[in-house]
């Protein structure tokens, strides 16, 4: 190791610390409302994620995640009135807890969810998902989560990454309805599929992923600011574990480590995003004056007035979602060597 | 009837699926001896015993503590094989095979299979100097040093050990009488070659040197057998493919038809909860006797597929789980393009004519500074690639390899000078896919042209071939892998069709044949006084050659010079 290297390893070292320390702190906010984490088994899958008035997304995320083998979830409710909270009280599966503070300083939701994951992810694979986010990854309609998690034991993997794909709509955003329940693919049919680009950032060695829709329609001046995509929501977690950056990043730096990086491909999965249903528009009006989403919210100004303008991010070069094999095909995720 | 093939299987999880196999193969008439690993648990071991007690053709015997790369496995396949012997004597083969074996045809065929090969040993078995497969090293060394501790949990102690090994040059003595073999664990052997190993006068001698060698399961018997078998198929019955770290494969429930495809006999390892493929394979089929041989080649170039992709990759393929770092690329980009650089300075009609020429995508220049100047002034092309220049040039490198990947199967053809993006030169460069062609100094073309100042043309002049000259130096490095091709402007256009018909033939899209029709050169009439009014204000033009005062186009004869060739 070089003198440099010394230094960053022990920085970081203390970053994640003070993560730690921070969530531990937080644990204060929480509120709990169902406690059903006695029913967690050795072994189970576990959904993290913090959610608010996400009752139309709610039925279908938690449909599909069940079905990919997800064995409980533990779900943050922050400041809902729109009965998202009387929805997830009634799963069997979901231990739910409730706060009102500040959902930016509690870094996005994450200082909660580490606070979570030191109590009962130690030892499971953890999915850290926001409600927006529905996780594919190959094979996934034929081989559930166990077998996936099974085979990244096997090879010695302890994190998968998947990267935020933006679904949209052909048409303004604000054109289709969608009722709650149904596949969101039926609605936001279409996505980006070649105009990403990668950066690898020290020192924790993660990859950057910018593009998509927002870069190019949003972001086309100011590149820099477009919206991160890169995330690792599936690890297999230890206490000592902490989110740096929402979910793009962790530490230590090693579980970032989800990429080949002599030629090879790692497996990995994609978030279908599912931003862009119609509840966008006024939701961005309501984001915009909470400036709950961004550091330095009034930067994204534009951004959200160009939301609420119901844009219509298609074009004749947008790709219609087909499923998996086709994604893979395209090179937005990877088998890996799982045949 | 007791059936001539008896069934090992060596269990240690998912005693569920083992259970319904080992009731598989005894409902078939085949006996089976069941060792279940001694890490298994008292209590679930005996209810394991338990549920298993009305079948009268399934027997257990003793337990060993089984660890990978450890004796145990072997210990409990002899004892197996003995109580296997000993209690069913009309046991022609022994099958070994673990509880997450999974038999792919009808039991009877297997029988038929065997029945029809009496004296044959189904067993894996090679000499290490003739395996490629042995992945993390020892393939040698695995029979000449000592391995007392365990590589899974006392990693320190194993590696520790071997270094030591090595530092004292200590070698043990092979056993006089046999020469190391290795293969696949799971065997079929006969009565006959079987009972000589486990009989065998030496027995304890050998059992004694293979405790301490890497791996015995996979060299045991496989060395053994060579003493007494009077005919070896050197071939496993049981289907197994491995990953590149020597792990076996799992199959899943979408591998079903391709089992099928396989004709093997006995698949593993089969995930536990493949519910779809223990349905399938487990309920006696009705259906006619095949007499294949099982094929696992058949199947073999899904998982070399699968290997290739994880150690490989897709050249020119970049993204969150492939993200090679430079010169490990691998190629750089996915496929061949072509950059022409000054020819649409010098031409009129350039991309027209070109496009015409190839049948290629033509684009302008790519990485001008206002945007990318895609073909046919679209504004965003495949894979939703737009043309904003503070996008790309975010990215130079993401923005071509994005394009080049979003296009494949269709050449791309782009322009690129020095008033572009200067930071795309070393990616081009270093391409083996680009095949670059430059006319130095054409650039010098539009501002002979243009009417403004000529303080203004002279400085941008100067800063134009101060870039140009830079790139060139890079196109001519030791690191240069594209294929560069450079004339000066004043070579280039004495004679511009030959060069031309060597670079359109290289792109070879319409099949070779004679270019019909040259491109439009522009008006040179006074672009040699152009430059000499550039030298007489101090700007040394020298890229595009040596072009005299009154030379107007065509009023020497050309002189023929073959352009040369970078790499």
């Amino acid at each position: 190791m070089t003198r440099q290297e010394l230094i960053d390893a022990y920085r970081l070292r203390w970053k994640r610390r003070r993560h730690l320390w921070r969530s531990v702190r937080k644990r204060r906010q929480l509120r709990n409302l169902t406690d059903r984490t006695g029913a967690i088994k050795p072994g189970a899958i576990l959904c993290f994620s913090t959610v608010r008035n996400e009752a139309v997304r709610l039925p279908y995320f938690l449909a599909h995640h069940r079905r990919l083998g997800v064995d409980h979830f533990l779900m943050v409710v922050n400041g809902s009135d729109d009965g998202t909270r009387e929805l997830l009280e009634a799963q069997p599966d979901v231990s739910l807890w409730e706060t009102d503070a500040s959902y930016r300083l509690s870094r996005f939701g994450v200082d909660w969810l580490t606070w979570l994951m030191i109590r009962h992810g130690h030892g499971h694979w953890c999915l850290t998902l926001d409600a927006d986010e529905i996780l594919i990854y190959p094979y996934w309609e034929s081989r559930p989560l166990p077998a996936l998690t099974g085979w990244l034991d096997q090879i010695g993997e302890p994190s998968m990454g998947a990267m935020m794909l933006d679904m949209y709509p052909k048409g303004p955003v604000d054109g289709s309805n969608y009722a709650p329940g149904q596949d969101p693919t039926e609605v936001l049919g279409w996505f980006d599929a070649g105009n990403y680009r990668i950066t690898r950032q020290m020192p924790a060695e993660n990859l950057w992923i910018q593009g998509g829709p927002r870069a190019r329609m949003f972001f086309a001046a100011e590149p820099e600011r477009a919206p991160t995509l890169n995330k690792i929501p599936l690890v297999r977690w230890h206490r000592r574990y902490a989110y740096v950056n929402s979910t793009h990043s962790l530490l230590p730096k090693r579980l970032n480590q989800i990429y080949d990086w002599e030629g090879g491909e790692k497996p990995s999965g994609l978030l279908l995003h599912t931003k862009f249903l119609n509840t966008i528009v006024a939701r961005s009006a309501e984001e915009q004056a909470r400036a709950e989403h961004f550091n330095n919210s009034a930067l994204y100004d534009d951004y959200y007035d160009a939301l609420q303008q119901a844009p219509d991010l298609w074009t004749p070069f947008s790709t219609r979602y087909r499923g998996w094999r086709h994604l893979e095909a395209l090179g937005l995720m990877s088998r890996g060597g799982w045949p | 009837m007791s059936s001539t093939v008896g069934i090992v299987m060596l269990v240690h999880t998912a005693l569920g699926r083992a259970e319904q196999v080992a009731r598989h193969w005894a409902a078939a008439g085949c006996p089976v001896v069941i060792h279940v690993d001694k890490n298994v648990s008292h209590k679930v071991y005996s209810a394991f015993t338990h549920r298993l007690g009305d079948v009268d053709n399934v027997l257990f015997s003793r337990r060993h503590r089984c660890e990978w790369g450890m004796w145990g496995i072997v210990a409990a396949s002899q004892d197996a094989a003995e109580l296997m012997l000993r209690r069913f004597p009309d046991v022609r083969h022994v099958y070994l095979a673990s509880g997450s074996c999974l038999p792919l045809r009808p039991v009877q065929e297997l029988v038929e299979y065997l029945a029809d090969r009496p004296r044959t040993d189904f067993i894996e078995s090679a000499t290490t100097a003739d395996v490629p497969w042995t992945v993390g090293g020892f393939d040698e060394e695995r029979f000449t040093l000592r391995f007392p501790f365990s590589w899974k949990k006392r990693r320190k102690a194993f590696d520790g050990y071997v270094a030591l090994q090595r530092a004292l040059r200590l070698k043990r003595r092979i056993p006089k009488g046999i020469v190391p073999h290795m293969g696949s664990q799971w065997w079929c052997l006969t009565r006959q070659t079987l009972s000589a190993i486990l009989e065998d006068p030496d027995r304890a001698e050998f059992d004694g040197y293979f405790k301490r060698v890497w791996i015995p399961d996979e060299s045991y018997f496989q060395t053994l057998a060579r003493l007494y078998s009077s005919n070896i198929e050197s071939r496993s019955l049981t289907l197994s493919k491995f990953d590149f770290q020597g792990k076996p494969h799992i199959f899943y429930d979408d591998h079903l038809q391709l089992l099928r495809r396989s004709d093997c006999f006995v698949a593993r390892k089969i995930w536990p909860h493949a519910d779809r493929l223990y349905d399938a394979f487990l309920t006696d089929p009705a259906i006619a006797m095949k007499q294949t041989e099982p094929n696992p080649g058949k199947i073999d170039r899904i998982f070399a597929k699968a290997v290739d992709r994880r150690v490989k990759g897709r050249p020119g393929l970049y993204m969150q789980s492939r993200f090679p770092r430079t010169d490990w690329e691998n190629g750089v980009t996915s496929g061949d393009y072509s950059v022409f650089e000054g020819f649409a300075e010098l031409f009129e009609d350039w991309d027209d004519w070109l496009s015409r020429a190839t049948g290629a995508r033509v684009h302008g220049h790519l990485y001008a500074p206002e945007r990318a100047e895609f073909a046919g002034g679209a504004s965003i092309i495949s894979g939703a690639l737009p043309d904003s220049a503070a996008l790309r040039d975010a990215n130079p490198k993401a923005f071509l390899t994005n394009l080049i990947w979003n296009t494949r199967g269709e050449r791309q053809i782009f322009q690129y000078g020095p008033g572009d993006n200067p930071d795309l030169g070393w990616t081009l460069a270093k391409d083996p896919n680009a095949q670059i062609s430059v006319i130095s100094g054409a650039w010098a073309v539009p501002l002979f042209k243009s009417n403004r100042n000529f303080g203004d043309l002279r400085k941008e002049a100067a800063e134009l071939q101060r870039i140009e000259s830079e790139h060139l130096k890079q196109l001519q490095s030791p690191w240069t892998k594209a294929r560069v091709r450079i004339w000066t402007m004043a070579e280039f256009v004495e004679s511009p069709m030959e060069p031309l018909q060597t670079v359109i033939d290289e792109i070879g899209q319409k099949g070779l044949r004679r270019l019909g029709e040259a491109p439009k050169m522009a008006d040179l009439a006074g672009f040699g006084q152009f430059l000499q009014n550039l030298k007489n204000q101090g700007m040394h033009p020298y890229l595009m050659g040596d072009f005299p005062v009154d030379r107007g186009l065509n009023k020497q004869p050309p002189k023929p010079r073959r352009p040369y060739l970078v790499k």
